[in-house]
Protein backbone atom coordinates (compact mmCIF):
# COMPACT_ATOMS: atom_id res chain seq x y z
CA UNK A 1 0.00 0.00 0.00
CA UNK A 2 1.38 4.08 -0.83
CA UNK A 3 2.52 5.17 2.55
CA UNK A 4 0.48 8.11 2.91
CA UNK A 5 2.29 11.62 2.24
CA UNK A 6 1.38 13.77 5.53
CA UNK A 7 0.63 13.43 8.58
CA UNK A 8 -1.08 15.11 11.75
CA UNK A 9 0.04 18.37 12.37
CA UNK A 10 1.37 19.19 9.00
CA UNK A 11 0.86 22.17 7.63
CA UNK A 12 -0.44 21.62 4.03
CA UNK A 13 -2.25 23.94 1.37
CA UNK A 14 -4.98 23.15 -0.52
CA UNK A 15 -3.39 23.37 -4.34
CA UNK A 16 -5.56 24.69 -6.68
CA UNK A 17 -5.65 22.52 -10.05
CA UNK A 18 -7.82 23.07 -12.63
CA UNK A 19 -9.95 20.04 -12.92
CA UNK A 20 -12.38 19.24 -15.52
CA UNK A 21 -15.15 17.31 -14.61
CA UNK A 22 -16.21 16.09 -11.03
CA UNK A 23 -14.01 16.79 -8.24
CA UNK A 24 -15.18 16.73 -4.39
CA UNK A 25 -12.25 19.82 -3.07
CA UNK A 26 -14.64 23.09 -2.71
CA UNK A 27 -13.86 26.26 -4.29
CA UNK A 28 -13.51 28.31 -0.84
CA UNK A 29 -10.43 26.04 0.30
CA UNK A 30 -8.20 26.42 -2.93
CA UNK A 31 -5.12 28.18 -2.38
CA UNK A 32 -5.76 28.07 1.57
CA UNK A 33 -3.26 26.74 4.01
CA UNK A 34 -4.33 24.29 7.11
CA UNK A 35 -3.46 21.84 8.83
CA UNK A 36 -3.57 17.54 8.70
CA UNK A 37 -6.03 16.56 11.75
CA UNK A 38 -6.01 13.03 10.47
CA UNK A 39 -5.74 10.17 7.67
CA UNK A 40 -9.48 8.82 7.16
CA UNK A 41 -8.49 5.97 5.11
CA UNK A 42 -7.42 5.39 1.31
CA UNK A 43 -10.54 5.87 -0.64
CA UNK A 44 -10.88 5.15 -4.96
CA UNK A 45 -11.00 8.22 -6.66
CA UNK A 46 -14.08 9.86 -7.52
CA UNK A 47 -12.68 11.94 -10.03
CA UNK A 48 -11.90 8.69 -12.26
CA UNK A 49 -15.43 7.00 -10.60
CA UNK A 50 -17.66 9.32 -11.70
CA UNK A 51 -17.03 8.47 -15.35
CA UNK A 52 -16.93 5.15 -14.75
CA UNK A 53 -13.50 3.96 -14.16
CA UNK A 54 -12.61 2.15 -10.65
CA UNK A 55 -10.76 5.22 -9.23
CA UNK A 56 -7.69 2.75 -8.15
CA UNK A 57 -5.10 2.49 -6.71
CA UNK A 58 -6.96 3.97 -3.70
CA UNK A 59 -6.08 7.46 -2.97
CA UNK A 60 -5.31 8.84 0.94
CA UNK A 61 -7.84 10.98 2.25
CA UNK A 62 -7.35 13.20 4.94
CA UNK A 63 -8.88 15.51 7.64
CA UNK A 64 -7.52 18.94 7.02
CA UNK A 65 -8.64 22.08 9.59
CA UNK A 66 -8.58 25.16 8.75
CA UNK A 67 -9.35 28.43 11.13
CA UNK A 68 -12.36 30.44 9.85
CA UNK A 69 -10.35 33.61 10.38
CA UNK A 70 -8.11 32.11 6.86
CA UNK A 71 -10.78 31.41 5.14
CA UNK A 72 -13.47 34.57 4.98
CA UNK A 73 -12.87 38.08 5.05
CA UNK A 74 -14.08 40.02 8.48
CA UNK A 75 -14.15 36.28 10.53
CA UNK A 76 -12.37 36.93 13.63
CA UNK A 77 -11.71 34.53 16.17
CA UNK A 78 -10.57 31.00 16.98
CA UNK A 79 -13.53 29.37 15.28
CA UNK A 80 -12.44 26.38 12.35
CA UNK A 81 -13.30 24.66 9.83
CA UNK A 82 -12.87 20.94 9.00
CA UNK A 83 -13.48 18.88 5.38
CA UNK A 84 -11.91 15.71 3.86
CA UNK A 85 -9.30 16.46 1.25
CA UNK A 86 -7.73 13.66 -0.91
CA UNK A 87 -3.60 13.87 -1.06
CA UNK A 88 -3.17 14.62 -4.63
CA UNK A 89 -5.05 18.03 -3.69
CA UNK A 90 -2.16 19.10 -0.71
CA UNK A 91 0.79 20.31 -1.19
CA UNK A 92 3.39 20.78 2.27
CA UNK A 93 3.35 24.57 3.28
CA UNK A 94 5.46 26.76 5.14
CA UNK A 95 4.50 26.59 8.90
CA UNK A 96 3.43 30.75 9.30
CA UNK A 97 1.92 30.30 12.40
CA UNK A 98 0.35 27.50 15.20
CA UNK A 99 -3.41 26.20 14.77
CA UNK B 1 -44.68 26.54 -18.13
CA UNK B 2 -41.93 26.87 -20.22
CA UNK B 3 -40.66 24.12 -22.23
CA UNK B 4 -37.04 23.60 -21.93
CA UNK B 5 -34.77 21.28 -24.81
CA UNK B 6 -31.78 19.92 -23.45
CA UNK B 7 -30.02 18.23 -26.18
CA UNK B 8 -26.98 17.28 -24.55
CA UNK B 9 -27.70 13.76 -22.92
CA UNK B 10 -31.31 12.98 -22.99
CA UNK B 11 -34.61 14.77 -24.55
CA UNK B 12 -35.34 17.19 -21.35
CA UNK B 13 -37.74 15.63 -19.49
CA UNK B 14 -40.14 18.64 -19.00
CA UNK B 15 -43.81 17.68 -19.96
CA UNK B 16 -46.34 20.05 -20.13
CA UNK B 17 -48.92 18.34 -18.49
CA UNK B 18 -49.43 18.46 -14.67
CA UNK B 19 -46.33 20.42 -13.70
CA UNK B 20 -47.06 19.80 -9.96
CA UNK B 21 -47.16 15.67 -10.83
CA UNK B 22 -45.31 15.41 -13.77
CA UNK B 23 -42.19 14.05 -11.60
CA UNK B 24 -43.77 11.36 -9.94
CA UNK B 25 -45.43 10.11 -12.98
CA UNK B 26 -41.86 10.26 -14.49
CA UNK B 27 -40.78 8.11 -11.45
CA UNK B 28 -43.48 5.85 -12.15
CA UNK B 29 -42.97 5.27 -15.63
CA UNK B 30 -39.25 4.33 -14.99
CA UNK B 31 -39.86 2.49 -12.09
CA UNK B 32 -42.23 0.59 -14.29
CA UNK B 33 -39.81 -0.20 -16.64
CA UNK B 34 -36.90 -0.91 -14.70
CA UNK B 35 -39.07 -3.93 -13.40
CA UNK B 36 -40.59 -5.20 -16.74
CA UNK B 37 -37.13 -5.39 -18.02
CA UNK B 38 -36.05 -7.15 -14.53
CA UNK B 39 -33.63 -4.40 -13.27
CA UNK B 40 -35.06 -3.99 -9.92
CA UNK B 41 -38.25 -5.91 -8.64
CA UNK B 42 -41.28 -4.49 -7.02
CA UNK B 43 -40.74 -6.61 -3.74
CA UNK B 44 -37.24 -5.07 -3.33
CA UNK B 45 -38.46 -1.82 -4.23
CA UNK B 46 -41.24 -1.74 -1.38
CA UNK B 47 -39.03 -3.75 1.41
CA UNK B 48 -36.09 -1.15 0.54
CA UNK B 49 -38.50 1.45 1.55
CA UNK B 50 -39.70 -0.05 4.46
CA UNK B 51 -36.23 -0.11 5.03
CA UNK B 52 -35.71 3.68 5.41
CA UNK B 53 -38.60 4.58 7.16
CA UNK B 54 -37.31 2.80 9.76
CA UNK B 55 -34.53 4.60 9.64
CA UNK B 56 -34.79 8.02 12.24
CA UNK B 57 -32.91 10.16 14.48
CA UNK B 58 -34.09 7.83 17.22
CA UNK B 59 -31.05 5.36 16.03
CA UNK B 60 -28.43 8.21 16.37
CA UNK B 61 -30.01 9.13 20.01
CA UNK B 62 -29.44 5.88 21.46
CA UNK B 63 -25.86 6.36 20.03
CA UNK B 64 -25.65 9.34 22.11
CA UNK B 65 -26.67 8.13 25.03
CA UNK B 66 -25.07 4.70 25.35
CA UNK B 67 -21.95 6.85 24.63
CA UNK B 68 -22.63 8.89 27.52
CA UNK B 69 -23.40 6.58 29.48
CA UNK B 70 -20.67 4.37 29.10
CA UNK B 71 -16.95 6.03 28.24
CA UNK B 72 -15.31 3.19 26.91
CA UNK B 73 -18.29 2.83 24.51
CA UNK B 74 -18.03 6.45 23.46
CA UNK B 75 -14.10 5.54 22.66
CA UNK B 76 -15.29 2.87 20.65
CA UNK B 77 -17.48 5.36 18.77
CA UNK B 78 -15.14 7.63 17.98
CA UNK B 79 -12.69 5.21 17.27
CA UNK B 80 -14.97 3.59 14.75
CA UNK B 81 -18.65 4.53 14.68
CA UNK B 82 -20.07 2.33 12.06
CA UNK B 83 -18.71 -0.85 14.67
CA UNK B 84 -19.91 1.07 17.56
CA UNK B 85 -23.69 1.26 15.92
CA UNK B 86 -23.88 -2.09 15.02
CA UNK B 87 -22.79 -2.95 18.95
CA UNK B 88 -26.09 -1.66 19.67
CA UNK B 89 -27.84 -3.27 16.56
CA UNK B 90 -28.23 -0.76 14.21
CA UNK B 91 -26.85 -1.62 10.45
CA UNK B 92 -24.47 1.32 9.54
CA UNK B 93 -22.13 -0.83 7.48
CA UNK B 94 -21.21 0.84 3.79
CA UNK B 95 -20.12 4.70 4.39
CA UNK B 96 -17.97 5.69 6.85
CA UNK B 97 -19.05 7.20 9.58
CA UNK B 98 -17.08 9.78 12.10
CA UNK B 99 -18.44 10.97 15.42
CA UNK B 100 -17.31 14.35 16.33
CA UNK B 101 -17.42 15.11 19.95
CA UNK B 102 -18.34 18.37 21.69
CA UNK B 103 -17.16 19.41 24.17
CA UNK B 104 -18.11 22.76 26.75
CA UNK B 105 -15.20 24.21 24.77
CA UNK B 106 -15.78 22.85 21.35
CA UNK B 107 -19.06 22.26 19.09
CA UNK B 108 -19.45 20.45 15.59
CA UNK B 109 -22.07 21.35 13.29
CA UNK B 110 -22.11 19.29 10.03
CA UNK B 111 -22.96 20.64 6.48
CA UNK B 112 -22.66 18.83 2.56
CA UNK B 113 -21.65 22.25 0.90
CA UNK B 114 -21.45 20.14 -2.95
CA UNK B 115 -24.85 18.45 -2.79
CA UNK B 116 -26.26 17.27 0.81
CA UNK B 117 -24.06 13.84 2.02
CA UNK B 118 -25.32 12.67 5.51
CA UNK B 119 -25.17 10.24 7.87
CA UNK B 120 -28.06 8.34 6.92
CA UNK B 121 -27.83 4.98 7.97
CA UNK B 122 -27.51 6.48 11.69
CA UNK B 123 -30.14 9.37 11.16
CA UNK B 124 -32.35 8.43 8.37
CA UNK B 125 -33.57 10.86 5.48
CA UNK B 126 -31.72 14.26 5.75
CA UNK B 127 -34.34 17.39 6.33
CA UNK B 128 -35.39 19.78 3.68
CA UNK B 129 -33.20 22.43 5.24
CA UNK B 130 -30.60 20.90 5.66
CA UNK B 131 -30.18 20.29 1.00
CA UNK B 132 -31.28 23.74 0.94
CA UNK B 133 -29.19 26.43 -0.98
CA UNK B 134 -29.21 28.65 2.03
CA UNK B 135 -27.80 26.03 5.13
CA UNK B 136 -25.13 24.77 2.20
CA UNK B 137 -23.84 28.22 1.09
CA UNK B 138 -23.52 30.08 4.76
CA UNK B 139 -22.94 27.03 7.49
CA UNK B 140 -19.47 27.26 5.95
CA UNK B 141 -19.10 31.27 6.14
CA UNK B 142 -21.24 32.10 9.04
CA UNK B 143 -22.31 29.19 11.06
CA UNK B 144 -22.78 31.46 14.15
CA UNK B 145 -25.21 33.35 12.22
CA UNK B 146 -26.84 30.07 10.77
CA UNK B 147 -26.91 28.86 14.65
CA UNK B 148 -28.78 31.33 15.92
CA UNK B 149 -31.20 31.07 13.65
CA UNK B 150 -31.98 28.04 15.05
CA UNK B 151 -32.17 29.55 18.27
CA UNK B 152 -28.10 28.38 19.34
CA UNK B 153 -25.91 30.70 20.66
CA UNK B 154 -22.69 29.67 21.80
CA UNK B 155 -20.55 31.81 24.01
CA UNK B 156 -17.68 33.46 22.50
CA UNK B 157 -15.05 31.54 24.47
CA UNK B 158 -16.17 28.61 22.87
CA UNK B 159 -14.91 27.35 19.22
CA UNK B 160 -17.35 26.44 17.04
CA UNK B 161 -15.70 23.90 13.82
CA UNK B 162 -17.53 23.51 10.78
CA UNK B 163 -17.28 19.64 9.69
CA UNK B 164 -18.20 19.86 5.52
CA UNK B 165 -18.42 16.21 4.65
CA UNK B 166 -16.46 16.89 1.05
CA UNK B 167 -15.90 13.23 0.34
CA UNK B 168 -16.51 9.57 1.95
CA UNK B 169 -17.13 10.42 5.39
CA UNK B 170 -20.26 10.95 6.91
CA UNK B 171 -20.42 13.36 10.29
CA UNK B 172 -22.45 12.27 13.32
CA UNK B 173 -22.12 15.18 16.90
CA UNK B 174 -22.20 13.89 19.68
CA UNK B 175 -23.78 16.82 21.72
CA UNK B 176 -22.27 17.63 25.33
CA UNK B 177 -24.91 15.86 27.72
CA UNK B 178 -27.24 18.28 29.57
CA UNK B 179 -26.53 19.24 33.36
CA UNK B 180 -28.85 17.66 35.77
CA UNK B 181 -29.08 14.29 33.68
CA UNK B 182 -27.42 12.29 36.45
CA UNK B 183 -30.05 10.27 38.03
CA UNK B 184 -31.93 9.63 34.22
CA UNK B 185 -32.04 6.03 32.53
CA UNK B 186 -30.44 5.60 29.18
CA UNK B 187 -33.92 5.51 27.62
CA UNK B 188 -34.88 8.78 28.76
CA UNK B 189 -31.38 10.39 27.81
CA UNK B 190 -31.90 9.16 24.30
CA UNK B 191 -35.21 11.34 24.41
CA UNK B 192 -33.22 14.34 24.85
CA UNK B 193 -31.03 14.00 21.64
CA UNK B 194 -32.71 15.45 18.67
CA UNK B 195 -31.80 15.44 15.44
CA UNK B 196 -30.99 18.87 15.03
CA UNK B 197 -27.95 18.16 18.22
CA UNK B 198 -27.16 15.57 16.19
CA UNK B 199 -26.45 17.80 13.18
CA UNK B 200 -24.76 20.38 15.51
CA UNK B 201 -27.50 23.21 14.68
CA UNK B 202 -28.82 22.48 18.23
CA UNK B 203 -27.84 21.51 22.09
CA UNK B 204 -29.27 18.61 23.71
CA UNK B 205 -32.07 19.50 25.47
CA UNK B 206 -32.06 19.73 29.53
CA UNK B 207 -34.73 17.68 31.38
CA UNK B 208 -38.25 18.68 31.12
CA UNK C 1 -22.86 25.57 -9.36
CA UNK C 2 -23.03 23.14 -6.80
CA UNK C 3 -20.10 24.22 -5.24
CA UNK C 4 -21.95 26.47 -2.72
CA UNK C 5 -19.75 27.15 0.07
CA UNK C 6 -19.89 30.58 1.00
CA UNK C 7 -21.60 32.06 -1.95
CA UNK C 8 -24.45 35.09 -0.45
CA UNK C 9 -27.41 33.52 0.73
CA UNK C 10 -30.77 34.28 2.71
CA UNK C 11 -31.95 33.31 5.82
CA UNK C 12 -32.64 29.46 6.04
CA UNK C 13 -35.93 28.38 5.54
CA UNK C 14 -36.53 25.73 8.71
CA UNK C 15 -38.65 23.41 5.98
CA UNK C 16 -39.10 20.78 8.36
CA UNK C 17 -41.39 18.72 5.75
CA UNK C 18 -40.62 14.47 6.15
CA UNK C 19 -40.27 12.93 2.35
CA UNK C 20 -43.52 11.75 1.46
CA UNK C 21 -44.19 8.81 -0.30
CA UNK C 22 -43.28 9.73 -4.22
CA UNK C 23 -40.00 11.29 -2.72
CA UNK C 24 -39.02 7.70 -0.75
CA UNK C 25 -39.60 6.38 -3.65
CA UNK C 26 -37.03 7.95 -5.85
CA UNK C 27 -34.78 7.72 -2.60
CA UNK C 28 -35.20 3.86 -3.11
CA UNK C 29 -34.48 3.87 -6.53
CA UNK C 30 -31.03 5.64 -6.66
CA UNK C 31 -30.29 3.31 -3.82
CA UNK C 32 -31.30 0.26 -5.34
CA UNK C 33 -29.16 0.90 -8.54
CA UNK C 34 -26.24 1.74 -6.91
CA UNK C 35 -26.49 -1.91 -4.77
CA UNK C 36 -26.83 -3.42 -7.96
CA UNK C 37 -24.40 -1.57 -9.35
CA UNK C 38 -25.55 0.29 -12.31
CA UNK C 39 -23.61 3.74 -11.47
CA UNK C 40 -22.27 4.33 -8.40
CA UNK C 41 -22.38 7.71 -6.46
CA UNK C 42 -19.61 9.69 -7.88
CA UNK C 43 -21.26 9.00 -11.16
CA UNK C 44 -24.75 10.52 -9.66
CA UNK C 45 -22.91 13.53 -8.36
CA UNK C 46 -21.33 13.94 -11.61
CA UNK C 47 -24.61 13.67 -13.19
CA UNK C 48 -26.50 16.03 -10.65
CA UNK C 49 -23.22 18.63 -11.24
CA UNK C 50 -23.92 18.93 -15.15
CA UNK C 51 -27.80 19.64 -15.33
CA UNK C 52 -27.79 23.00 -16.77
CA UNK C 53 -27.92 25.85 -14.27
CA UNK C 54 -31.48 26.66 -14.87
CA UNK C 55 -33.15 22.41 -14.14
CA UNK C 56 -30.85 22.75 -10.80
CA UNK C 57 -32.57 25.59 -9.90
CA UNK C 58 -36.18 25.35 -11.10
CA UNK C 59 -35.88 22.03 -9.43
CA UNK C 60 -36.18 19.94 -5.71
CA UNK C 61 -33.87 17.54 -4.21
CA UNK C 62 -35.72 14.84 -5.03
CA UNK C 63 -36.96 16.02 -8.13
CA UNK C 64 -33.41 16.71 -9.60
CA UNK C 65 -32.49 13.35 -8.20
CA UNK C 66 -34.76 11.66 -10.53
CA UNK C 67 -34.19 13.41 -13.84
CA UNK C 68 -30.38 12.09 -12.30
CA UNK C 69 -31.41 8.61 -12.01
CA UNK C 70 -32.89 8.86 -15.59
CA UNK C 71 -29.77 10.65 -17.51
CA UNK C 72 -27.89 7.47 -15.93
CA UNK C 73 -30.12 4.73 -16.72
CA UNK C 74 -29.72 6.61 -20.98
CA UNK C 75 -26.43 6.91 -20.91
CA UNK C 76 -25.76 3.21 -18.98
CA UNK C 77 -28.15 1.92 -22.08
CA UNK C 78 -30.39 0.78 -18.90
CA UNK C 79 -33.40 2.07 -20.49
CA UNK C 80 -33.99 4.88 -23.69
CA UNK C 81 -35.74 8.39 -23.89
CA UNK C 82 -38.11 6.72 -25.99
CA UNK C 83 -39.06 4.00 -23.89
CA UNK C 84 -39.48 6.48 -20.77
CA UNK C 85 -41.44 9.12 -23.17
CA UNK C 86 -44.00 6.57 -24.86
CA UNK C 87 -44.63 4.99 -21.35
CA UNK C 88 -45.63 8.69 -20.02
CA UNK C 89 -48.07 8.81 -22.88
CA UNK C 90 -49.48 5.51 -22.17
CA UNK C 91 -50.17 6.95 -18.69
CA UNK C 92 -51.34 9.72 -18.95
CA UNK C 93 -53.98 7.97 -21.45
CA UNK C 94 -54.86 5.26 -19.61
CA UNK C 95 -55.06 7.35 -16.26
Amino acid sequence: MVEPAFKPGMMVRVRDIPVKGHMRTPAYVRGRQGWIEGLQGTFPNPERRAYGADGLPPVPLYLVRFRQSDLWPGYDGSDSLVLDIFEHWLERAEKTHGP
Amino acid sequence: MAHDHDHSVSPHPESKDHPVRDWESREAAIRDLLIEKGVLDAGEIRRKIEEWEQKTPALGARIVARAWCDPAFEARLLADANAAAGELGIDARGVKIVALKNTPSLHHVVVCTLCSCYPRTVLGLPPAWYKSKAYRSRAVSEPRKVLAEFGTVLPEGVELRVADSTADCRYLVLPVRPAGTDSLSEEALAQLVTRDAMIGVAQASPPA
Amino acid sequence: MHDLGGLPAGPVERDEHDPGLAERRVDALMVLLMGHGVFNVDEMRRTIESLPPDIYERHDYYERWLLTIERLLIEKGVLTAEEIETRLRDQARHG
